[in-house]
């Protein structure tokens, strides 16, 4: 066992790891921040991604040895400092863009990691970068729009509401 | 103007702030104090006798607190089958046990042979490779056909033959359909696979069983939909626990899609498990696991003929099907293929003849069940196949041949034993084409040609049974179970509104959706009535969500027992008005007398109802709570039309879905944000089967597809924005709503719509293909367009 720190959600965290413990199960087993999901073992399906150090990681496919050191932000992590929703979580609730909810954390923090670098993406960009989010509910209509609109694109064209 | 609350209204659904923020409750996030993890050691084989099991090794591996075999199941019931079919002959289906854990035999990859519980899940796993098993592998039946021949292997040795049963219906049709035959003018045949499928919610299964020493309780935490149907199958048919020392618990679900309406062997193991070791045992699986566990959906091979006269009138279907139902029996898959795809044959058309054939078939195999629309895909794919197949061979539109022989009088009996109360198929048919813009497609399609594409439209109509069902016609049809819901109206004191409902919320949304019908028909604001559902302890009793049966059935339920509150509350107000209870009238959350302007607020009646100081004691008791079951009269009757375009790429065969509409008759809609949502989810399902999803099985056995890198799952940019429109409504006539149920009419409506574009496709490029297999991967078009 060896011991990790590392900040999550602002705050430093540590514990005991074995070198095969993944950064997920580090994340819900030990620090009990289960809005991370774990909804595949091929680092497909997203429902695992956080941020480490500002980027869009599948907390699957690292080590929580790998992450010593590293800033870590969570689903539980992306509301506004006052406790509200973000704008990105809130456009999802506006725009009906989850069902189940299992891939939903997955979903926002993808967004949000598109919208940091392309602050007005195109649908095509949008369906493109959640490649490797998938969600089995809403046939990602309503996910693409809400994720147009939070960046501040007239989404009233689009099919249906 | 839309509606801003209430019925018709689309507020924003309550239940997503806590899965937005990561506050959602998921099985697997439920862990208990001295909790253990169980790891099933499943069979890599698909077919095999089990020479030995030697534990002793793993046993002394560290962490590891116990080893079960099936020798430790002796005594302990199989998993029952809630559905028994009645063959041609008269004769019951043919009926396997299935046990817990492998006794014997191990008949499919992944059936579980030993479960190892450890202090952790990293333990029980590396305890499990330590485990010696010796199987003798034997030859394993695959397909369908083969598993029927004389000396084909037996999945199961007490059986006479891998035959489940051979159904026909309605067999004293026969010898008629197979005149109009003869008589017709034309006959159009199709052979088509219904492609086999895994319903894939993105939360995998989840099971934690705890059993409490000191009440003698055990509690099962399952990612269900029907928490019930769990305590009743497993309590009763498996573990022999009765209901009062069993709680079964269902939280958040994230996804069912029919798949997790089955009482699985390791909610029976962790149940069973927690109260021998006397801990918390929980079993979380991997989703390779659940491509090898959980049950799967479709697999159906089919024959299907369409006899029309001179005229184009439809003058009888034929079918002759073969339906994989996998190594054992799943929970309802008998139903599957028969009463729930046999009755939908007739489709949208007055068809006069028809006639069904079901081979059921056991093979080494996942077990398969239910999976969104169960059974009524799998009809209107062959059905709406064959009408466009027969449309091309007689050189007529294919939509006006569906308009020719539209039912158009309701109610509608058909020759397959169900009635139809409404319906209005021309007025979806023409909602889809104004939606679609169909008017446009010669010009979209010159577009595409231009671009070296060539683009098709497809078409089909769908029928479709839900709000699942009359107890006394599926127990006469073999269902061992009623199919009715509950619901319990808990007013409070301060007139906040509990509801106790047996449906399951795993997606649905019916946290916002059921309070929007009680804040309707009390008058007041929605933000005062909660759901509660998903535990058996703290609910009536209820069948739970699938088939599109919950607004339906358990909707009606409530409403049956909200009114209840309302008739008892009038009582009370009247006492409070000094009138007479007739002439009290409930509106906008106040009760009045008629024609003065006495009038008493909810609140003033429901803490009187709590605090009955000036009350009508002599004549009603305190409190005000009111239970209902309904059980409903008939199966609700959704029905559409749908179109698609696609593009296909002739260089590469890969086909891109252009465009695509849904036009739908859900009957009255109680929040159309959310049915939009269902359709949108519904629609992917559909265009994952036509064009990406396949479980496939080598002659082996072994599952060729069982992770996220072999089957393709739909991806964002697979799919297009959907236009979907309900407008179209003929209320259902025999529930209080007068909903049909919205939840599968995508994945029902979608599949035959992308197939017959591809065909159109092919067809306007100069290749007359008159049928390809799903899914369309750009192999098998390419295939299609090169031979």
């Amino acid at each position: 066992m060896t011991k990790v720190t590392m900040t999550v959600n602002g705050k430093s965290v540590s514990g005991e790891v074995e070198g095969r413990t993944l950064l997920v199960d580090f994340l819900r087993d030990a620090q009990r921040l289960t809005g991370t999901h774990v909804g595949c073992d091929t680092s497909q399906c997203g429902a695992c991604t956080v941020h480490v150090d500002g980027l869009q990681v599948k907390s699957c496919t690292m080590f929580a040895l790998e992450a010593d050191g590293a800033t870590v932000t969570t689903i539980e992590g992306m509301g506004n400092a006052d406790g509200t929703m973000s704008a990105l979580q809130a456009s999802f609730q506006e725009h009906h863009g989850l069902q189940c909810g299992f891939c939903t954390p997955g979903m926002i923090m993808a967004a949000s990691s598109l919208l940091k670098v392309n602050p007005k993406p195109t649908e095509a960009e949008i369906r493109h970068h959640l490649e490797g989010n998938i969600c089995r509910c809403t046939g990602y209509h309503n996910i693409v729009k809400a994720i147009m609109a939070a960046s501040g694109q007239d989404v009233s064209a689009i099919a249906a509401e | 103007m839309p509606k801003d609350h209430g019925i018709g209204a689309s507020p924003k659904r309550r239940e997503d702030v806590r899965f937005l923020t990561g506050k959602g409750q998921y099985t697997d996030d439920i862990n208990l104090h001295g909790q253990t993890y169980v790891h099933f050691l499943r069979s890599d084989v698909a077919h095999g006798i089990i020479k030995s099991i030697d534990t002793s090794a793993a046993e002394n591996m560290p962490g590891v607190v116990r080893i079960f075999t099936g020798a430790d199941f002796e005594g302990v019931g199989g998993l029952p089958c809630g559905w028994q079919i009645t063959d041609r002959h008269g004769q019951p289906m043919q009926e396997p046990g299935h046990p817990v854990l492998a006794r014997g035999k191990v008949r499919h990859v992944g059936d579980p042979i030993a479960a190892i519980i450890a202090e952790t899940k990293e333990q029980a796993r590396d305890a499990a490779e330590a485990i010696e098993l010796d199987i003798e592998e034997l030859p394993a039946v695959v397909d369908m056909v083969s598993a029927l021949a004389p000396d084909a292997p037996k999945v199961h040795d007490e059986l006479t033959s891998n035959l489940c049963y051979d159904w026909g219906f309605v067999e004293e049709n026969k010898a008629a359909v197979d005149e109009a035959f003869e008589k017709a003018a034309h006959v159009t045949t199709l052979e088509l696979i219904n492609n086999r499928l895994v319903a894939n919610p993105m939360e995998p299964r989840v099971a934690v069983g705890d059993y409490n020493q000191a009440n003698d309780e055990s509690t099962l935490y399952t990612t269900s939909q029907n928490p019930h149907v769990i305590r009743l199958l497993m309590g009763a048919f498996v573990l022999g626990i009765p209901e009062h020392k069993l709680r079964v618990v269902a939280p958040d679900v994230g996804g069912g899609f029919g798949t997790k309406i089955f009482h699985y062997a390791e909610e029976a193991f962790v149940t069973f498990a927690s109260r021998q070791i006397r801990r918390p045992v929980k079993w979380t699986s991997t989703r390779s696991e659940a491509f090898m566990s959980d049950a799967h959906g479709r697999d159906h091979k089919t024959k299907i003929e369409l006899a029309l006269d001179a005229d184009n009138n439809f003058m009888a279907i034929r079918t002759d099907t073969y339906a994989n139902m996998g190594a054992y029996l799943s929970t309802f898959a008998p139903s599957v293929p028969t009463w729930l795809h046999g009755t939908l044959m007739a489709g949208n058309y007055k068809t006069p003849l028809i006639y069904v054939n079901v081979k059921a078939v056991f093979t080494n195999t996942v077990p398969v069940d239910a999976y969104r629309g169960a059974g009524r895909p799998e009809a209107t794919f062959q059905l709406e196949r064959l009408v466009d197949k027969a449309a091309r061979e007689l050189g007529v539109d294919p939509i006006a041949l569906r308009r020719q022989n539209f039912i158009t009088q309701f109610p509608y009996a058909t020759p397959v034993a169900v009635e139809y109360d409404t319906g209005d198929y021309i007025a979806t048919m023409d909602r889809m084409e104004e939606i679609m813009d169909l008017s446009g497609f010669e010009a979209r399609r010159k577009a595409s040609e231009a671009k070296g594409k060539w683009r098709g439209l497809g078409v089909n109509c769908y029928i479709e049974a839900c709000g699942i069902a009359p107890s006394n016609l599926v127990g006469q049809l073999g269902a061992r179970a009623g199919l009715y819901d509950a619901a319990t109206v808990r007013v409070n004191a301060t007139g906040s509104i509990s509801v106790m409902v047996g449906a399951h919320s795993h997606g649905q949304g019916h946290e916002t959706t059921f309070p929007q019908v009680i804040a309707e028909m009390i008058g007041i604001d929605e933000s005062q009535v909660d759901i509660v559902h998903g535990d058996s302890s703290k609910i009536p009793f209820g069948m739970g969500t699938y088939g599109s049966r919950s607004l339906a059935v358990c909707g009606s339920a409530m409403v049956r027992a909200a009114e209840k509150v309302i008739r008892k509350a009038k009582k009370i107000a009247a006492h409070l008005l000094e009138a007479s209870e007739a002439d009290i009238e409930l509106k906008d959350g106040k009760f009045s007398v008629a024609g003065t302007d006495k009038e008493c607020a909810w609140g003033d009646v429901t803490l009187a109802a709590y605090v009955p100081h000036n009350y009508p004691l002599e004549d009603i008791e305190p409190g005000l709570e009111e239970t209902a079951f309904y059980d409903p009269a008939n199966f609700t009757y959704p029905s559409g039309a749908y179109a698609c375009e696609v593009e296909v790429d002739p260089e590469t065969g890969k086909v891109t879905i252009e465009k695509f509409a849904a036009a739908d008759d859900f009957g009255n809609v109680v929040n159309p944000m959310i049915v939009e949502g269902q359709v949108h989810g519904g629609i992917a399902q559909g265009i994952g089967q036509a064009l990406l999803e396949a479980a496939v099985y080598d002659e082996n056995g072994q599952l060729q597809s069982a992770s996220y890198m072999d089957y393709a799952m739909p991806r964002a940019d697979d799919v297009p924005f959907y236009i979907v429109d309900h407008s179209c409504c003929t209320p259902c006539t025999h529930n209080p709503l007068g909903v049909k149920g919205c939840g599968e009419a995508g994945a029902i409506g979608s599949p035959p719509a992308v197939v017959n574009a591809v065909i159109d496709a092919l067809a306007s490029g100069g290749k007359n293909v008159p049928h390809i297999d799903m899914p369309l991967t750009p192999h098998r078009v390419w295939k299609a367009i090169n031979q």
